[in-house]
């Protein structure tokens, strides 16, 4: 009976220390020299994995960083977004460079035809998916641009900042956005804009991208961009352009004035997180509709 | 006992045939005020409008062309004047460009075109001449997909087409335009045939239509006595035989292989709608410019087939069918199994409406969308032998390198694994989706 035992354990031992040997060799032959530097930053990195880089996850973007480093000692043109300045910079002093702070972004939706302002003229009742629905037809309201609501961009956020609401129809973005830019390639018309938070959260956006005439616009939505030109003229920073019948704010010349807000007669224009104005005597009543609409969406970026 | 009919092997389904208008003989609609012709009437390139605002036209002028291979010319339906070149709202509701022609009621033909109602038997023009007509007439596949049709006829080297095969199944539900068209118009159709014949230099021309139309097989067959090489044969009734593999399954019994055109196992495919329209552009010089359609659904007072001019907005028809029934939900360009709703009726008519279907309320709703359950009917239905439950599945996970692998790019859309579906999974509605993604990808690899 010993004897059993005793060959067993021989065997399995003799086994055991030949497999480890090969293993040893194995393990030498094949060794993959990583750069240490590449686990150090791996290990300050938010681990969202959601790409908002531009690279498969995390680990990649590690690698690309030291490797950006090594190469051209510099970190231009690689940002994460998630983790912002802060990740940035821990980043860059492992690797002992420094990096430029980048304005934080924020994704706002350029769409304003919630179901008050664009009436549905028909009910669509297919599948709920704004992929399929942009193929097959214009929208419930008829803007071919609009947004359709359908929450593709919903499904595509990790971070839980984007929802469809069920009042207006139309997503909104919370304080969670982290600028990856899913939902921007999710939506099918190209809605969604990342756009700089802007100081104290103040961002001014032309809320729609509807290329139609004016009139044309105008007739399937409320609050279109007819294209009239009027923000454009008032500018005093040449931050708005017109294409297309559409005005366009450059988040870098525009300096938050708001006079665009106030002439644009559609109010498309919007202005999010300014303190409510004093109102003039001689205050239209546009100016008024145009501030409740700022005020719709309070807490849509208070990061 | 009967010998059983031909028909095609794997899946298909029964829907209700519901063809209310196939009694109802064609009658020729008023000229409407004012024509909208878009300019995407065809698979392919849209064609480049030749007139400008302010022009005067007659019917059938060319008044748009095709420049790239698959295009198709455009003629003015109607005599008047171009009254603006815009973007107008088609039937899915975005606004592409379109030529507007205020009409006026006198009809001038543009000359050489013959107007008169005797039928001319005798082909003169030879193979080449019969291709350039249909092409200079902008003749496009009537069927629905709208097809140039000489490019069609243009068969490629080292091929050779064995047999034209005529399409008069007419296998979606309530659609009758064909049907009509075949009683009334049989012998126009016959010698379009045969040009279409000449054309492709074929030994054989074979008729399908459905045995639920034996009014139209027996007037055919009849009158195909008098001509040479035309077969009709009558088929089992089974959607979609329209469907061109599935036709020349039931045909010749032939399979076109995954990927590959009719033309790979001798076979052109054209519709009856095709052959008639051949027959008035070679024989008559006449372009396509009107077609058959068909106004029906359950609560139509008076289900019709109207000869109509392309650009007549669909309100017209629907007002000569004597109105839009009280609980309409939907209204669908085409048939119920793979037309599509409008969303309004100021949109006109163009080469591929076949019908105008006006679904009730309450027939017109989908019902909830429950889980799949695996039975495998969408499966044993599918006429092309996909796994439509796969798919379905495969597209929602984005997977679409696997959805080609299962052969995505082989639905023909028919549609009948979501009317078989038990849970009311909208099967259909992401294998396009599906399709168009994967299309994308295939043609960014190029």
């Amino acid at each position: 009976m010993n004897e059993v035992i005793l060959y067993t354990l021989l065997t399995l031992g003799l086994l055991g220390t030949v497999a480890a040997v090969i293993l040893y060799f194995v393990a030498q032959k094949f060794k993959v020299i990583e750069n240490p530097m590449i686990d150090l930053v791996d290990d300050v990195l938010p681990k969202a994995n959601c790409g908002g880089c531009g690279f498969p996850g995390c680990r990649a973007f590690a690698e690309a960083l030291v490797k950006s480093a090594n190469e051209n000692h510099s970190l231009d043109g690689l940002n994460c977004p998630v983790g912002g300045n802060d990740v940035m910079k821990s980043a860059a002093a492992i690797l002992g460079l420094e990096v430029e702070e980048q304005e934080p972004l924020i994704a706002v939706i350029r769409c304003n035809g919630s179901k008050a302002n664009s009436p549905a003229k028909i009910n669509y009742d297919g599948p709920s998916t704004c992929a399929f629905a942009h193929n097959l037809y214009a929208g419930e309201g008829g803007c071919p641009h609009g947004c359709l609501g359908l929450g593709d961009c919903e499904v595509s956020c990790d971070f839980d900042a984007i929802h469809i609401s069920s009042e207006t129809g139309l997503p909104e973005v919370n304080e969670k956005c982290v600028a990856c830019g899913a939902c921007v390639k999710a939506c099918p018309r190209g809605i969604i804009e990342l756009r700089p938070k802007g100081k104290k959260d103040r961002r001014i956006f032309v809320s729609c991208i509807n290329q139609e005439k004016g009139g044309v616009a105008k007739k399937n939505c409320e609050v279109a961009c007819i294209g009239c030109s009027k923000c454009f003229k008032v500018c005093p920073f040449d931050a708005i352009t017109m294409s297309n019948n559409l005005a366009y704010i450059d988040p870098v010349k525009c300096k938050l004035c708001r006079k665009c807000v106030e002439v644009c007669p559609t109010n498309s224009i919007h202005e999010i997180n300014f303190p409510p104005r004093k109102i003039k005597p001689e205050a239209t009543e546009e100016t008024t509709k145009t501030m409740a609409v700022s005020h719709q969406e309070p807490n849509e970026n208070k990061a | 006992m009967m010998k059983s009919l031909k028909t095609f092997k794997i899946g298909g389904v029964h829907p209700e045939e519901n063809k209310r208008s196939a009694n109802a003989p064609i009658q020729i609609l008023p000229f409407p005020k004012q024509a909208i012709i878009p300019l995407g009437q065809n698979l392919g390139a849209p064609s480049k409008p030749l007139v400008k605002r302010g022009d005067e036209v007659k019917t059938g002028q060319l008044i748009a062309g095709g420049e790239s291979f698959i295009a198709a010319n455009l003629h003015s339906p109607f005599t008047g004047k171009v009254s603006k070149i815009d973007n107008f709202l088609d039937s899915s509701g975005y606004r592409r460009p379109a030529i507007v022609i205020d009409v006026q009621e006198e009809d001038i033909w543009e000359d050489g075109i013959d107007t008169s109602g005797t039928i001319k038997r005798e082909i003169t023009a030879d193979r080449k001449t019969i291709i350039d007509t249909i092409k200079s007439c902008g003749i496009v596949g009537l069927g629905g997909a709208t097809f140039p049709t000489h490019v069609k006829m243009m068969v490629p080297d080292g091929k050779k087409a064995e047999y034209l095969i005529i399409n008069g199944v007419e296998c979606e539900p309530y659609l009758t335009s064909d049907h009509r068209l075949m009683l009334e118009k049989g012998q126009e159709l016959l010698i379009g045939i045969q040009i279409l014949m000449k054309a492709l230099d074929v030994e054989k021309a074979i008729v399908g239509i459905e045995n639920n139309k034996r009014d139209a097989i027996n007037h055919l067959t009849e009158l195909a006595a008098g001509f040479e090489r035309i077969q009709i044969q009558p088929l089992k009734v089974k959607y979609p035989q329209g469907g061109e593999k599935q036709l020349i399954k039931a045909t010749v019994n032939r399979e076109v292989p995954s990927g590959k055109l009719p033309i790979e196992v001798g076979c052109v495919v054209s519709n009856v709608g095709t052959a008639f329209a051949v027959y008035e552009a070679v024989q008559k010089n006449k372009p396509l410019i009107e077609r058959i359609v068909t106004v029906t659904g359950k609560a139509v007072k008076k289900p019709s087939n109207f000869k109509v001019r392309v650009g007549t907005p669909v309100q017209q028809l629907i007002d000569a069918a004597e109105g839009l029934p009280e609980n309409t939900g939907k209204i669908i360009n085409g048939g119920p199994m793979m037309g599509k709703a409008i969303m309004s009726t100021e949109v006109p008519v163009v080469k591929g409406t076949s019908g105008i279907l006006l679904m009730k309320q309450e027939e017109s709703r989908r019902k909830t969308a429950l889980n799949c359950i695996r039975c495998s009917k969408c499966t044993s239905v599918c006429p092309m032998g996909l796994e439509p439950y796969l798919l379905l599945k495969l597209v929602k996970l984005e997977r679409y390198e696997d959805g080609m692998k299962e052969r995505i790019m082989d639905c023909i859309e028919c549609g009948s694994c979501q009317f078989t579906c038990p849970s009311n999974l909208p099967l259909l509605d992401y294998l396009k989706l599906g399709k168009q993604r994967a299309g994308q990808i295939i043609r960014s690899r190029k």
